[in-house]
């Protein structure tokens, strides 16, 4: 098995991919598959298992992969997970499950560690494209009502489970599409709209009802729902979409967006499809990304293929520090993103027109660590310099969305904004009202929000069974 | 789904129509808007104010002016079809209460979200003086509506083809000084907005506009409505529409707005072609 080298991942050659919106990863194939998972040593600690959130049984979902029964494969992930060809596509393995393997830490590489993400999602293609998923069958109606408060993982693992036990279970969304920012915010060439939409088409085949154009808080409040619409319990994943700025100066001028604004014109409003979509598209020649995550990634390789002549990201600390996804920042750089690490932004200038047409950076220098254990830059005085740019995206991470909080009363929240909930149930102060996800722990993870969805799910039911 | 109930033409380019949307017409209230997206992947999302309701039939009224691409293909749609995609109420309420005397000044179809405010003002208990403003005659809209609600309506236009030729801050001036009104509110184009804010700054006068930036979501996700108020960034769709016009900032509020004015008048011209719609008509 130490033989086997690991299996790389096809991806469309990075020329080509600037000019299209199409799935850069194109997926391991079958004998790929099969090759990487025979890499797997099957340690008996498992030790992989600790590094996945929702504790996915990973060496055997591998193992009936090396054999070739990949229906079985997915069973076995789908005990755990709800979501695998999102979450093989998007979480950062390499500080989660592959972090821990044994593989990875014999060659001292992390990434030389077995591409569980890769097997995850391959094993996870494979049963939706052959049909072999099986829809969850759904107990026996019980009477019982379920709201749930946005349409992200965390919604739509709340969801399933929920509707599992026969409860009724409504969704609402404010956006007119369901998804979440796996609809809105992460791009099509990361993760296909298709496969968003098949987890949706299968809640609804289920009995789930989504309701679109429904802003919880102004459309019908939390308390309207429970009292007079007859909701015996609510779930609430409303997500982190408040964009931070920095309030620098002239960050306001035109040209300067929240990532969240740019990824959401593109993506959500499909204005990279140009000629056929009537939101338009800010013309931008050189972009800069203010940010290290992935929503600055995903917006850099955005501007890119839409027609940027140079996009550049400018962090604060180093690539080390960086808490995007390796394997993003690989492409972003294959695909031609500069890097200006250990630079920080002090303000943003504007022709007559009050365009931007500049801004100015600082250099840093790494400094003592801070309470996350980051080294903090410190910023180089008399570093300051000006550089051409038209635009600017502003991605420095988004805030709980305040609108819950300000339209219900007895929700309580922390100095963040994100909802006080019990650990081990994931109910609010406000008893059934339950949430999960970025709402309750800042911008995270996906697989985060839904284990949170489904964490909340299994005390909503043992609620539910009692009243 | 939304279902068009009635259309109605106001003038040359001005359209009312009333919507069912039950949820929206029982929780709206003065000041608040919409956002309607026509279905499909590639329609945008646009926002307009709720000018009037019927909780019990469970409608809203909109009223609106087509001006460029998405208006147009609104104003094209007849009674019975759907507006696929509506949200809301959306923005915070008007502050309305009892002020004593209010003058409420409409610019264009800034008269359509200014009406509910009038009704409200003056149901509150207050005095309310109305100005109405217009291009030209064709343009004044609501006329009997507002002279049925407030105490005395006065009509600029900007040709003087009815009422004073004037801009609406000259009766605006007038009034700051004679009758000394103890709140303004001012609803139209942001140029007039700016204009009419800066007449009844010098006399202290609590003003409040209503202000309409670009906005893509209306729930707070994006931030492209921002504008400064008072050197604080506030989101119009959650934190607004309406504010203390002695505050904003609006230079760069006008600005921004013309962020995409060059794509905007390219594709209004090929929808007026596309949809066979002679220049100056809807
Ligand atoms: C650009 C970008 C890239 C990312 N990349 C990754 C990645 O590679 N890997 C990873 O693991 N994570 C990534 N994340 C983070 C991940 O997407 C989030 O952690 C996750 O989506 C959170 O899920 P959620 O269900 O809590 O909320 P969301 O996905 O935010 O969904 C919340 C939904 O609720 C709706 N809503 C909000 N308020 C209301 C209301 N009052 N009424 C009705 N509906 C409401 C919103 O419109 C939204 O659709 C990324 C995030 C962004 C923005
Ligand atoms: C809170 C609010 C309430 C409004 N209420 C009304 C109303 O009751 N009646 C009415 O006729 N108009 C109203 N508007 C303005 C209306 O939204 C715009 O006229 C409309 O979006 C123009 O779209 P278009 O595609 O037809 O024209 P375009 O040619 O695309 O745009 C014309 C101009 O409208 C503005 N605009 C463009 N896109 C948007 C957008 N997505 N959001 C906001 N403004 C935009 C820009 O300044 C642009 O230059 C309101 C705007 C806001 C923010
Ligand atoms: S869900 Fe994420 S962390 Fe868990 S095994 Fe899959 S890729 Fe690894
Ligand atoms: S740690 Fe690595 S090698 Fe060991 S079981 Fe897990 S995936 Fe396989
Ligand atoms: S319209 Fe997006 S935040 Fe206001
Ligand atoms: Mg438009």
């Amino acid at each position: 098995r130490g033989q086997i080298p690991m299996q790389e991942m096809p991806t469309q050659d990075p020329s080509v991919r600037v000019t299209n919106m199409q799935e850069v990863a194109l997926g391991y194939t079958d004998s790929q598959v099969r090759a990487e998972a025979l890499r797997c040593l099957q340690c008996k600690n498992k030790p992989c298992i600790q590094g996945c959130p929702v504790s996915i049984d990973i060496p055997g979902f591998i193992a009936e992969a090396a054999k070739g029964n990949y229906e079985k494969s997915v069973d076995i992930i789908k005990q755990s997970s709800l979501l695998p060809s999102i979450c093989g596509r998007v979480c950062p393995q390499e500080s989660q499950c592959q972090k821990y393997c044994t593989v990875g830490k014999i060659y001292k590489d992390v990434d030389q560690s077995v591409s569980i993400g890769r097997i995850e999602r391959f094993v996870a293609d494979y049963a939706r494209e052959n049909g072999c998923e099986t829809i969850p069958p759904v107990a026996p109606e019980t009477g019982k009502k379920v709201a749930i408060v946005g349409t992200g993982p965390a919604g739509i693992a709340a969801a399933a489970d929920l509707r599992r036990e026969g409860h009724t279970v409504v969704m609402f969304e404010a956006l007119h599409k369901a998804g979440g920012v796996l609809v809105y915010g992460i791009p099509e060439f990361r993760l296909p709209k298709k496969i968003v939409q098949h987890e949706l088409d299968n809640l609804k085949e289920m009995g789930v009802e989504i309701r679109r154009n429904y802003l919880v808080g102004k459309t019908r409040k939390i308390s309207d729902l429970m009292e007079k619409d007859g909701f015996d319990a609510v779930f609430v994943g409303s997500g982190a979409g408040l964009p931070k700025f920095m309030g620098i100066e002239g960050e306001n001028y035109i040209g300067v967006f929240s990532a969240n604004e740019y990824l959401t014109r593109s993506n959500l409003m499909k204005a990279y499809s140009i000629g056929d979509s009537l939101t338009p598209l800010y013309d931008s020649k050189k972009v800069a990304v203010f940010g290290g995550g992935n929503v600055a990634m995903d917006a850099a390789r955005t501007a890119k293929r839409l027609g940027a002549e140079e996009v550049s990201i400018v962090y604060r600390r180093t690539e080390f520090e960086m808490p995007a996804r390796k394997e993003e920042v690989g492409h972003a750089k294959e695909e031609g993103v500069n890097f200006m690490f250990l630079h920080a932004p002090l303000e943003i200038v504007a022709n007559e027109q009050g365009r931007v047409n500049g801004v100015k950076l600082i250099a840093c220098e790494l400094g003592e660590s801070d309470a996350s254990g980051r080294r903090s830059p410190v910023e180089i005085p008399g570093s300051e310099k000006l550089y051409d740019f038209d635009t600017v995206i502003v991605a420095i991470g988004n805030a709980s969305n305040p609108l819950i909080k300000a339209t219900t009363d007895g929700i309580e929240v922390d100095r963040r904004g994100n909802f006080i909930v019990n650990e081990d149930t994931c109910e609010t102060t406000l008893p059934g009202v339950y949430a999960g996800g970025d709402i309750v722990l800042g911008a995270a993870t996906v697989i985060l929000a839904m284990g949170q969805g489904r964490k909340a799910a299994k005390a909503m039911n043992e609620y539910l069974s009692t009243k | 789904m939304n279902k068009i109930l009635s259309k109605k033409k106001l003038s040359a380019e001005v359209f009312r129509m009333v919507i069912e949307a039950p949820e929206i017409a029982e929780a709206r209230k003065p000041g608040q808007f919409i956002i309607l997206q026509m279905g499909g992947d590639f329609n945008e999302r646009i926002p307009l104010t709720i000018a009037d309701a019927n909780a019990k039939e469970g409608s809203i009224t909109l009223i609106f002016q087509a001006v460029g691409e998405t208006t147009h293909r609104l104003a094209m749609l007849e009674v019975g079809d759907e507006i696929e995609n509506l949200l809301g109420p959306l923005g915070k309420p008007t502050d309305i209460e009892n002020f004593g005397k209010v003058v409420c000044v409409g610019g264009g179809i800034g008269v359509a979200p200014l009406h509910p405010i009038v009704q409200g003002m003056k149901a509150a208990g207050n005095e309310v003086k109305v100005i109405m403003g217009a291009r030209t005659k064709d343009l004044i809209i609501m006329e009997e509506e507002m002279r049925s609600i407030a105490d005395e309506v006065i009509i600029c236009t900007d040709d003087g083809s009815y009422g004073q030729k004037a801009l609406v801050t000259v009766p605006l001036k007038e009034l700051c000084e004679t009758w000394k009104p103890d709140c303004v509110v001012i609803i139209g184009p942001p140029i007039m907005m700016k204009f009419a804010a800066l007449t009844t700054k010098p006399y202290g006068i609590h003003t409040i506009v209503s202000l309409n930036t670009i906005m893509i979501d209306g729930t707070g996700m994006c931030g492209g409505c921002r504008v400064s108020i008072g050197g604080k960034t506030k989101f119009v769709c959650v934190d607004g529409p309406e504010f203390d016009g002695h505050l904003v900032d609006w230079d760069n509020m006008l600005l921004r707005l013309g962020t995409y004015k060059s794509k905007e008048q390219e594709a209004h011209h090929k929808c007026h072609i596309g949809l066979h719609i002679t220049e100056g008509e809807a």
